[in-house]
């Protein structure tokens, strides 16, 4: 019934539209667990993709294009930490100035760009693990970014959780006063949390115009950098939760484009996907309790009512613009799921400034 | 004598318009336990912060072990043997006892090996604790124990305490004692601020007492009485408040049967309190921390609504009645907690005394503020409660605990309430204003007014109430006269003996 929808290809097509929400999304969680809010990611990630493009173009080396993207990034976040952490400006005015300026930088720089071709490059074809079957073109076939990307998010996991200077970052945006009384310097911790944040944004930008599109357009980035600050708010600022969240966006991302291509109806895909989910939700809450319990029946029904809702309504003929609905899902989606599966935790100085004097 | 351990020399120390330190010298030997000694704003803070290596002198040296000793910061100090245990703890709330500890130490050991020797060592010193739970989860006294257990685990050769026992409990501070006297018969020495005098005569071997940054005297506690203390920090005569037990009026407020649940995440239930608070009362209420005093307070003032005809004042209900209504009928309260919840902390001391005298000094006229008004009103406080401030537009949070308590205590007694709930009025205040504030507390009892008292001094409490009465697990005790306790049977009362409570009902 899904006819032309290829299922090894949508999930590989997955990975990669996951990936420039991942990069964004992790930096931020790193600069938010030491306590600081920037709601620069949008900006710094435009910047990140018009530099990185202009650099590949020049250079003709896709990977020079991203190291420049990831120094440009981190310049731009470096412009909001000496203004927020030396000069104790307002954290969330600065960071929504960052992403105007952000805007407005990209689309100055990115003039004579529009609409050239980015330079190749390559997918990696992993020897052995890419030849397996299935599951080599889904998860071992895809360009290095998306790996550098994955290495990245384990890479914090490790460091957050393990690592002595992990311990220190975290005290920092848990209790600053704290972490100062015990002879740590708060400022340069944050310092180096935004300039990390602000690199990986760059990345993820780069990612966008070099591999993903890959072209420089205006408002290449359309709000990703929002919803990867959304991300890291509802993954409760955990890595794990994080790569789980974009991953969802970036696999509703690719199934709505290969929607539109095949002219699925998207309210009767809503339809299916309502009543297997209120499936799924009985079958896996009786083998959990060995019991139907109130909560998962409910849960059940609510899922069949939405069902019957989307199929009455497309019954009944009524208006629907479908490309709008669609493009907007990966954001609804994420949001709901998200939501769904929060969990508090947000560390304890987030956003607020710190001064010795204090 | 032996060459001393630590030694200080002419310690100098200036802030813009107030000298903290001036010319500090006094010298600590290995297993003394030494006071420091002085009124809120004595200088003793920032004296401890320049031994840490969080203050930098203006002039002076100091010598550790017979070297010359300048910790640039805090990590200099720990390395050559310095810990400190904070007056504000210095914890991470959503991290564990484990990671709490390691973020203390220079060069900390794997996590299992490092929760192995907390286990170790908790033990070894009677303060018991589990590694893997979250600080957020644990009392205050608990709390302590991490800090200390922090300092203990980098063998100091100094251990700093700043007033470590203002929110501990009677039975928390022996065993604190007995640890503190266990570590300085290892040849540790111990540099202990306190504003408790009879905690110094207990422990201590030598005492420094400042005023206004310079040293003014020294004492051995032990041969000192608590007064001569506090008269040499004072440096004046220490008036004691008396008390005139006059006759205890009309019933002005009535609790019966008060159950309410706790709006705070770890917060006590309350549990069927009943209390009658009648004019001219005062009313202490005892209880280990985390017992129901937030709760009770919350209760009364009226942030927390109860159900109907659980408390009544002067016969009419005012269960469901807000904070505000209740000021207006003359109910009015002093939380613990000051910054943030008594006070504003960013807002001036104007615009504080408008955020509770609004109705009951009628400083707004047709619902626009009396700025004049007000700013007199809060300069009346000031000068009648002795708020040190260079005025009444500064900012509540840049005055010292102390201070900023005694202007939140007047504020209240100032409005003429007939019946006033303060939770721990004296916490972090020094020996004067403490006076003061008890003195005050006790005039408006004197004027016909009811006041509750909630506090884990025990001391004040048997010093200014008529009646005690103990909360434990968000149960009130069945009060009983103040004088004439015995230490004994406040003790039973404060560890819940139910069966007392039983034995009344019935």
């Amino acid at each position: 019934m899904f006819g032309s929808i290829d299922p090894q290809l949508l999930l590989a097509s997955l990975m990669v539209a996951a990936t420039p929400i991942m990069l964004a999304a992790i930096g931020e969680l790193v600069v938010e667990r030491a306590g600081v809010l920037n709601l620069g990611v949008e900006g710094m990630m435009i910047t990140g993709s018009v530099i990185g493009f202009i650099a590949a173009i020049k250079t003709g080396n896709p990977w020079i294009g991203f190291a420049a993207a990831a120094l440009g990034g981190a310049a731009l976040s470096l412009l909001f930490g000496v203004l927020t952490q030396f000069l104790l400006s307002n954290q969330v005015a600065t960071g929504l100035a960052l992403t105007l300026f952000g805007l407005g930088l990209a689309a100055l720089l990115g003039q004579g760009y529009l609409g050239v071709k980015a330079p190749v490059f390559p997918d990696w074809h992993i020897p052995l693990l890419g030849d397996i079957p299935i599951i080599g073109p889904i998860v071992f076939q895809h360009d290095p970014m998306v790996y550098l990307g994955l290495g990245i998010v384990a890479g914090v996991w490790w460091f957050l959780k393990k690592s002595r200077a992990g311990l220190v970052l975290r005290a920092v945006g848990e209790n600053h006063e704290a972490a100062h009384a015990l002879g740590y310097n708060v400022i340069r911790v944050r310092m180096l949390a935004i300039m990390f944040g602000g690199a990986c944004a760059g990345l993820g930008g780069a990612y966008l115009s070099i591999v993903r599109v890959p072209t420089y357009a205006a408002g290449l980035t359309a709000e990703m950098g929002w919803i990867a600050l959304a991300i890291v708010v509802f993954a409760g600022w955990k890595p794990g939760r994080l790569l789980l969240g974009a991953y969802l966006f970036g696999g509703v991302t690719a199934l709505q484009l290969n929607l539109q291509a095949a002219g699925l109806s998207l309210l009767d895909v809503l339809t299916i996907v309502a009543l297997v989910a209120a499936v799924v939700v009985v079958s896996v809450g009786f083998i959990q309790n060995r019991a139907f319990t109130a909560k998962m029946l409910w849960w059940a029904a609510s899922l069949c009512i939405a069902a019957a809702f989307f199929s009455f309504y497309k019954w009944l003929g009524w208006v629907f613009n479908e490309t709008l609905w669609l493009s907007s899902s990966p954001y609804i989606a994420t949001i709901f799921v998200l939501v769904i599966m929060s969990s508090g935790g947000a560390p304890g100085s987030l956003g607020k400034s710190f001064h010795a004097s204090r | 004598m032996t060459e001393p351990l630590v030694k200080l020399e002419g310690l100098t120390k200036a802030y813009p318009g107030v000298v903290a330190n001036s010319d500090v010298s006094f010298d600590i030997q290995a297993g003394e336990v030494h006071a420091l000694l002085g009124e809120n704003g004595a200088g003793k803070s920032t004296l401890v912060k320049t031994i840490y290596g969080l203050v930098k002198p203006d002039s002076g040296t100091m010598t550790l072990d017979g070297q010359p000793f300048t910790p640039a910061e805090p990590r200099a100090a720990r390395a050559a043997g310095i810990a400190m245990v904070f007056q504000h703890f210095s914890l991470f709330e959503a991290l564990n006892v484990a990671e709490n500890v390691a973020l203390g130490m220079e060069n900390p050991p794997p996590m299992n090996t490092l929760a192995q020797r907390i286990k170790e060592v908790s033990e070894t010193y009677g303060l018991p604790l589990d590694p893997t739970r979250i600080v957020g989860d644990l009392s205050a006294g608990e709390r302590q124990r991490v800090e200390i257990i922090r300092c203990l685990l980098q063998d100091p050769k100094v251990l700093i305490m700043d007033e470590p026992t203002s929110v501990l409990t009677p039975q928390e501070v022996d065993i604190l004692f007995e640890t503190l006297r266990k570590l300085k018969s290892e040849g540790t020495a111990i540099l202990y601020i306190s504003h408790k005098l009879e905690e110094i005569r207990a422990l201590c071997d030598h005492a420094t007492v400042l005023r206004l940054g310079e040293v003014v005297g020294t004492c051995v506690p032990k041969e000192t009485s608590a007064r001569e203390m506090a008269e040499l920090m004072v440096g004046g005569t220490l008036h004691v408040p008396e008390r005139e037990t006059g006759e205890t009026g009309e019933t002005l407020m009535k609790i019966s049967g008060l159950s309410a649940a706790s709006p705070a995440e770890f917060g006590t239930s309350l549990k069927d309190i009943t209390l009658e608070i009648r004019a001219g009362d005062v009313i202490g209420i005892g209880g280990v921390a985390g017992n129901g005093q937030d709760e009770l307070l919350g209760a009364l003032s009226g942030e927390i609504r109860v159900g109907a005809g659980q408390v009544a004042f002067m016969g009419r209900d005012i269960g469901q009645l807000a904070p505000d209504a209740r000021r207006s009928l003359g109910i009015c309260a002093a939380p613990e907690e000051r910054m943030g919840h008594a006070a504003a902390p960013d807002m001036s001391l104007t615009e504080n005394a408008a955020l509770t005298g609004r109705k009951r000094k009628a400083l707004t006229s047709n619902g626009f503020i009396d700025w004049g008004k007000t700013r007199n009103f809060a300069e009346e406080i000031i000068e009648r409660f002795d708020v040190r401030t260079p005025g009444a537009g500064n900012a509540a949070r840049s005055l010292s605990g102390g201070n900023l308590q005694k202007f939140v205590i007047g504020r209240e007694i100032l409005q003429d309430p007939q019946i006033l709930i303060v939770n721990q009025p004296t916490w972090g205040v020094d020996a004067s204003a403490a006076a003061a504030i008890r003195q005050a507390l006790l005039d408006l009892a004197a004027k016909g007014a009811g006041v509750i008292v909630i506090s884990q001094d025990l001391d004040e409490l048997m010093e200014i109430s008529d009646q005690f009465a103990a909360l434990n697990e968000g149960r009130l005790s069945k009060p009983r006269p103040a004088q004439g306790l015995t230490v004994e049977e406040i003790g039973l009362m404060l560890g819940g003996a139910h069966d007392m409570e039983v034995a009344h009902v019935d």
